[in-house]
């Protein structure tokens, strides 16, 4: 320890500018992400605003089995991780898909404004997204009522649908995030050897064996990295998505209702502080566990695809 | 002689089979690219053309790609009251410039610093850092810290700081600095020059695409940014643009929905256009830029998916 300790007084010493210079982000880090961590012991208490973080009550496990035996916890950890999964599944496919396109279009003034285009919702706020959301499916003016009624139809609601509900949100997340997953990979195929690829040409390979045999296992350490970013965040919903295409709608919580949109809800409102905390805590150390051990059984598999 | 003959035969045929390969890759593969480049862009179009059109048209016959009845009605009840957008806009502004101005130099100096080979703390300091996007401390914790014990409630700041330094942008800028030869900074040294004064003098200026690529990352979390304001802000002279106009939506929303239920004429409830000009107005400097900035996002996108 104290050597440790005249180690660091010497390194102060010979790189006290270096030092200084980190220091501001450091602070930051540390007052808005490390400090506010300490407020993870809400889950053991019965927090009362008056008493603060620190001086509320112990209340042992209390959170937890309420969040549990309400069935809460359970319905929203299913919804968390089933729209993760297919949320993951759809756009890192649709983008795999544009990306390996993109890269074999020779038309170069179409390939730049494809993917000028495709790269466009990225840069667009949830809230704008959760305007065309409105519009296209609201009762009285809606996009699709407007089609449906001029097809001689009924008009439907489709708020009080829940099922249709996973495959929309499903497609705007592909909407707002293929361009900027398909820009990685489409770096991905960049680096690929362009020997392989004059091999290939050589031996007569056509465009769909030198896709199948090049390009994919060329990219697969970027498609295993973006899945292990992903898996670490399986039990965190895309909250400003959630709450934008979906809304504060009661006829849908069931279907739609991820731990990060009801954590949300229950601050606001206030309903039960401590059960919701408990729902945080039980998501931040469980995507903890999950992404070391993830990662840990990747490195042992291959070191070089493990993200650190 | 037979053999060579055989062999010119079934080069002949792969050259057919790949170029039909070809021809049906292309025809498929342009096809899906455009039609998904279509899909991102229909909402937009949509989106202005909706916002041209009279409000009449809309209820009467819904959305079109293009105005039925041009009109620039919305825009003057926009810019009717221009004080609160004015004000929006300006709140937006200050928090983007503030932010990534002062953000980007202490992030820089950070991933500066953790680039220093001869800086003995650099895989610490890296660590300190990457251990936030492992852990955090989730929703409710963060909240409660930063209302109860930072004060940030109602605070403008509550929009400039929390977001200020992304560990990802973070990492992207070391990536950059990683590039610049670090004979300079030894022959510097050896000049005698101070820590600060080389960072200042001789890394800021190599790293201009650096520096542009994560500022325009920057700028364009800060603009887009309406979940904190919702969260910590009370009073609405505070509002950034994007809140401003998530709460007029939902204002609009649930005035709909009342008036609905009790019968109330729909003409004299805040309208569809205007909300949709609003939302023009919100995303207009996105896409005026958009063309010089997107060649950055790709930039940094790509340096970022390399690992290392």
């Amino acid at each position: 320890m104290r050597v440790h300790f005249q180690n660091f007084r010497k390194e102060l010493k010979k790189n006290k500018a270096l030092f200084l210079m980190a220091l501001p982000a450091v602070l930051i880090v540390l007052v808005f992400s490390y400090l506010p961590m300490s407020g993870l012991v809400l889950a053991f208490k019965e927090y009362r605003y008056n008493k603060g973080v620190f001086g509320s009550d112990w209340n042992g496990l209390a959170n937890f089995r309420f969040l549990f035996s309400s069935g809460v916890g359970w319905k929203i950890t299913q919804n968390t991780i089933f729209y993760n999964l297919i949320n993951l599944v759809t756009s890192q496919g649709l983008a795999i898909i544009i990306a390996v396109i993109i890269s074999e279009i020779k038309v170069i003034p179409y390939k730049k404004i494809t993917q000028s285009v495709i790269f466009f919702p990225y840069f667009i706020s949830w809230v704008i997204v959760g305007t065309f959301v409105y519009n296209i499916f609201n009762y009285e003016t809606g996009l699709l009522n407007t089609i449906i009624t001029g097809l001689g139809g009924e008009k439907i609601n489709v708020y009080s649908i829940p099922w249709v509900w996973p495959i929309i949100i499903c497609i705007f997340n592909s909407w707002k995030w293929c361009g900027y997953n398909s820009v990685v990979y489409i770096a991905a195929v960049t680096g690929v050897d362009a020997e392989c690829y004059e091999a290939a040409e050589i031996d007569g390979a056509n465009i769909f064996q030198r896709i199948r045999y090049i390009t994919l296992p060329g990219i697969r350490a970027t498609v295993i990295t973006m899945l292990l970013l992903n898996v670490g965040r399986i039990l965190r919903g895309d909250f400003e998505m959630f709450y934008q295409i979906v809304g504060n709608n009661g006829q849908l919580f069931d279907a739609t209702d991820v731990i990060d949109t009801y954590v949300f809800r229950s601050l606001t409102t206030s309903a039960n502080l401590g059960m919701t905390a408990a729902a945080t805590f039980y998501q931040s150390v469980l995507c903890f566990i999950i992404i070391m051990t993830v990662n840990g059984i990747v490195k042992k598999i291959d070191k070089d695809y493990a993200l650190f | 002689m037979a053999t060579v003959s055989m062999k010119k035969e079934r080069m002949k045929g792969t050259g057919i089979r790949k170029g039909r390969a070809a021809i049906t890759f292309n025809i498929l593969g342009y096809s899906f690219v455009g039609l998904t480049a279509l899909i991102c862009l229909l909402p937009f179009i949509f989106m202005i053309s909706g916002s041209f059109s009279s409000e009449k048209e809309i209820l009467l016959h819904g959305y079109s790609l293009l105005p039925r009845e041009f009109t620039l009605e919305a825009y003057s009840t926009v810019f009717r009251f221009p004080e609160k957008i004015i004000r929006a806009y300006g709140v937006s502004v200050f928090i983007t410039a503030v932010g990534t101005g002062i953000g980007l130099f202490i992030l820089t100096m950070a991933a500066y610093v953790m680039s220093r080979q001869d800086f003995k703390y650099r895989n610490v300091l890296s660590f300190f850092f990457y251990f936030t996007t492992l852990f955090n401390g989730g929703m409710v914790s963060t909240y409660i810290f930063y209302i109860q014990y930072l004060h940030l409630k109602d605070s403008i700041l509550s929009l400039i700081l929390p977001g200020m330094l992304s560990v990802f942008n973070m990492l992207i800028m070391r990536s950059f600095i990683t590039a610049v030869p670090s004979a300079l900074i030894e022959s510097a040294k050896i000049d005698g020059a101070p820590e600060f004064t080389i960072f200042i003098k001789i890394i800021m200026p190599l790293l201009k695409s650096g520096l542009a690529t994560i500022g325009l990352f920057m700028a364009l979390h800060y603009w887009n940014d309406w979940y904190n304001a919702m969260l910590y802000l009370n009073s609405e002279e505070k509002y950034p643009l994007q809140y401003m106009l998530y709460d007029l939506l939902n204002q609009a929303q649930s005035l709909a929905r009342i008036a609905a239920q009790s019968g109330v004429p729909m003409d004299n409830l805040p309208t569809n256009t205007l909300k949709l000009a609003m939302a023009v107005v919100a995303t207009g400097p996105i896409v005026l830029l958009y063309p010089f900035v997107q060649k950055y996002f790709v930039k940094g996108i790509a340096v970022g998916s390399v690992k290392g």
